[in-house]
């Protein structure tokens, strides 16, 4: 009975992600199968549209799965993409990337540092920076918006291709493939997971527990950053607005992927399944001819009930 | 016992702020001994054994490893230095594998690119436990799924993996009832061949008669004295940790 109950539980958590993403796709496939869901155009466009997301969605599981959370990549994906355009207009691609980076990599080590070394509450200091880097980041321009004309860049983070498979396609299968093994099968991704799990025991165990906090916040911060270079690249622009609208998105898509919402549980694979279903939901309603309000509501209620039913079991 | 101790603590004192926690303590631990530490709640057994631990330094005294004296500055120190402590609460992570846990903050890793031995880590892992004889459903199990006594058994395990000189055991059996307390008690009593010094905290002392060759009795912070076990009583005992005689 034990194994039994062993069975049930490990089959639940797992699969309450496949489930919800392929009945999503059933019914989608089904109704809108005249509407051109299921052409190869609008599903490559649901992955270039979700990959900043998803990229943002692999931080997050690691900052999760650490018993920390981050509210502030929202506005760090908007600081970041117009530091890189700005970085741009008077210098090489490399600037650009530097600066959109390095944005992201010091906002993250200043949560991070907050949160470790201060110990006060990861929700609070994100919540105050996505509000501080909201206002940078409509300060930095005035709110104007800033063109990025740079060939290479817009190639390389945006519209690019490589051998047919478009840059955004490649950036998320190698930030999934690269964050699933640090994850799953490096001595970090242990110390992450037990570190959430019980920090006392990891703490005994030799675990450097702020270190390991400092660590994920900054890594938050540093996909922030990509996920900002990907939005400037494809927009060819970047505006203070962008990445408002991800925060709800990505932490539903973590979530929903099986990710614990108290630590020392997590998927990377999940969050980016739980990513591509939050875009297959965009994609969908829309396709639908719903108004924008009634795409807000019916998406509100999804996420509800699908964060509802992953937590059944996540959650002790 | 004409062997080195493993652990020598000569006249340590601890005290937290005006409070004397450990006054004047001085105790030998010799290879292959279980030496029990009793004594009434607030005795410094704890303080005790953070002290060995590396968790709270002394004020005075010294500690001697294997007859060099040294200086345990956190639990990391006390580790490299073959202690391991099995503490009340286990320090066990729930969420993570039995294997994981095992090898906690020392994670085996392949050559290459560093990354995780899993399969390595979860063999040696099933070795371990087979050796102590802990009876878990595999070395893939998660804390969370196994009974109290399995957990205990893990986290003896551990300890006993990591241990070169000397494992601390604080109130082992505290949570178990009376069919586990007697597994945990006969894989700790078969630690002893494996050459190791024991200090285990009990408040049982049915527990500490059945299982320590000498018995080390606190109050207030101050030694009362040590006892060869054979050679005691419960009564006598008793009349130590309480100040009373019978």
């Amino acid at each position: 009975m034990a194994a039994l109950s062993w069975i049930k539980r490990l089959d639940l958590q797992r699969s309450v992600i496949y489930f919800g993403f392929l009945a999503i796709f059933l019914f989608f496939a089904a109704t809108l199968h005249d509407d051109g869901f299921l052409t190869t155009r609008n599903l490559t466009n649901i992955v270039l549209q979700t990959a900043p997301a998803t990229i943002m969605a692999i931080g997050l599981v690691f900052a999760l799965s650490a018993g920390e959370i981050d509210l502030s990549f929202g506005s760090i994906v908007a600081v970041s993409a117009l530091a890189a355009a700005v970085a741009m207009q008077n210098g090489p691609m490399v600037f650009g990337v530097i600066a959109g980076l390095g944005a992201g990599v010091l906002i993250g080590a200043f949560n991070g540092v907050l949160v470790a070394y201060l110990r006060l509450p990861s929700f609070l200091v994100t919540l105050a920076t996505l509000g501080l880097f909201a206002g940078i980041a409509r300060s930095m321009t005035d709110l104007r918006s800033i063109p990025v004309i740079n060939d290479t860049f817009t190639g390389f983070f945006g519209s690019g291709k490589l051998l047919g498979v478009p840059s955004l396609v490649i950036w998320t299968v190698a930030a999934v493939a690269a964050g699933h093994v640090l994850y799953r099968h490096s001595r970090f991704g242990a110390h992450v997971l037990a570190v959430g799990d019980n920090a006392r025991a990891a703490q005994v165990s030799g675990i450097k527990v702020p270190r390991i906090r400092l660590m994920v916040l900054t890594l938050c911060g540093a996909t922030a950053g990509l996920a900002g270079l990907l939005y400037a690249g494809r927009l060819q622009a970047a505006k203070y607005t962008l990445g408002e609208s991800d925060l709800m998105t990505v932490i539903a898509a973590v979530i929903v992927g099986g990710t614990a919402l108290n630590g020392g549980k997590g998927s990377i694979i999940g969050a980016l399944l739980g990513s591509l279903m939050m875009g297959m939901l965009n994609n969908g309603l829309i396709l639908m001819g719903l108004k924008v309000s009634d795409q807000m509501i019916v998406r509100g209620v999804i996420i509800l009930v699908a964060v509802a039913v992953s937590l059944r079991d996540t959650r002790r | 016992m004409t062997a080195t101790p493993v652990l020598s603590l000569n006249n340590i004192h601890k005290a937290f702020g005006g409070v004397v926690a450990i006054k004047d303590f001085s105790l030998e631990l010799f290879p292959g001994e279980i030496v029990a530490l009793v004594g009434d709640n607030g005795a410094g057994k704890s303080t005790l054994i953070a002290i060995v631990s590396g968790l709270h330094r002394p004020n005075s005294g010294e500690i001697l490893l294997d007859g060099e004296t040294v200086s345990l500055s956190d639990a990391s120190s006390a580790r490299s230095r073959g202690i391991e402590v099995v503490y009340q609460d286990l320090a066990l992570a729930d969420e993570q594998p039995v294997f994981m846990n095992m090898f906690l903050g020392r994670e085996l890793t392949r050559k290459p690119l560093g990354l995780l031995d899993k399969s390595r880590m979860r063999r040696e892992t099933q070795t371990m436990l087979d050796q102590l004889d802990v009876h878990i459903p595999s070395a893939g199990s998660k804390i969370r799924d196994l009974s109290g006594g399995q957990r205990q058994g893990v986290a003896i395990a551990r300890a006993t993996h990591w241990a070169s000189k000397l494992i601390l055991l604080d109130e082992p059996t505290a949570a178990l009832g009376v069919a586990e307390t007697a597994k945990v008690e006969e894989i700790v009593a078969a630690l002893k061949e494996r050459n190791l010094a024991i200090l285990i905290v009990s408040h049982s002392l049915d527990q500490v008669f059945r299982l320590s060759d000498r018995i080390c009795v606190l109050r207030r912070g101050v030694q009362i004295g040590v006892r060869s076990t054979p050679e005691t009583d419960k009564n006598e005992i008793v009349s130590m940790i309480t100040g009373v005689h019978a």
